[in-house]
């Protein structure tokens, strides 16, 4: 199965990267955007029993090394 | 005294690590990533800066997993002294011996240029040759050096006295190249054995190529 995890700066933490993308976005004339975030995706191709297992794994794998916990949150979502 | 070096696969501050040291009369070994050990007689620990695995994912992310590490932990969890620098911090900050977390710069450059720092905390083995807001002259050279900690956690530090070094200007005054929180360019921890800073001190140790103010602070250690 997939898992796809998303991984962005906190609130709170300045993301200088989705400030200079909005501050392109404004000099190309897209109006009407409040806000960017940049962020990354990480597809893995995993093997597990059933979902619920590969989410616990997953987890484990972004608390040890996929996020940095203390600048960044991130979400899981497991496709079959 | 015996300085251990750490090298990964894409570290490349090693050898000006080693000519520093070895200028100040400390023997050096350098130390692949894959060893298991440290050398026994090491009085220090350096993690030199450059680009560990290609700073994929994220800086120092995916070094601090390496071997070694787990003996880089042993070491300083035994009050062992540990220093990293530029991407050494990366690492020891990723592995949580250090507080904090280190950001793309705040203007998204890759700053490479002499940077004013003052020293803030001098109550420890790295900075004692120096007086408290003293003012050097170090190289900077770095994408990923925009320091973060939350508030509570910055209150902490300065309590404890862990923030070391601020960036500033020739008077002093803090000027901030990165964003950092502060301005701060390098940390201890609690127990003041493990050191980080984003600036290179090992690459100003000869004032014909521009400042010998790293002479001052990685003396500290040898004293």
């Amino acid at each position: 199965m997939k898992a796809i995890v998303n991984v962005f700066l906190k609130p709170g933490v300045l993301d200088s990267q989705g400030k200079a993308v909005h501050h392109a976005l404004d000099s190309l004339k897209f109006g009407g955007v409040n806000d960017v975030r940049v962020g990354k995706q990480i597809i893995l191709d995993i093997d597990a029993a059933d979902e619920a297992a590969a989410e616990e794994e997953v987890t484990r794998m972004c608390e040890s090394l996929l996020a940095n916990t203390v600048i960044e949150d991130y979400t899981i979502e497991i496709r079959k | 005294m015996k300085v251990a070096i750490v090298q990964f696969p894409g570290t490349n501050c090693e050898y000006d690590t080693q000519y520093a040291f070895e200028k100040l009369g400390a023997r050096t070994q350098i130390v692949w990533h894959k060893e298991t050990e440290l050398p026994s007689d090491a009085g220090l620990v350096v993690i030199a800066g450059g680009f560990s695995y290609g700073d994929y994912l994220r800086s120092g992310a995916i070094a601090r997993f390496s071997p070694v590490m787990d003996a880089v932990e042993r070491y300083a969890g035994k009050g062992g002294r540990v220093l990293g620098i530029c991407n050494g911090f990366q690492v020891l900050t990723e592995s949580r011996l250090l507080p904090g977390a280190l950001k793309r710069n705040e203007h998204l450059h890759f700053l490479s240029k002499h940077h004013r720092l003052k020293v803030l905390g001098n109550d420890n083995d790295f900075l004692r040759a120096l007086k408290k807001d003293t003012v050097v002259n170090i190289p900077i050279a770095h994408h990923d050096g925009n320091y973060f900690v939350d508030e509570k956690e910055l209150a902490s530090l300065y309590d404890h006295e862990q923030v070391l070094l601020q960036y500033c200007d020739e008077e002093g005054n803090p000027s901030n190249p990165n964003g950092s929180v502060d301005a701060i360019a390098g940390v201890c921890n609690r127990g003041k054995n493990v050191f980080g800073l984003m600036p290179h001190p090992e690459r100003a140790m000869e004032a014909v190529l521009g400042s010998d103010d790293g002479v001052k602070m990685l003396e500290g250690f040898l004293r």
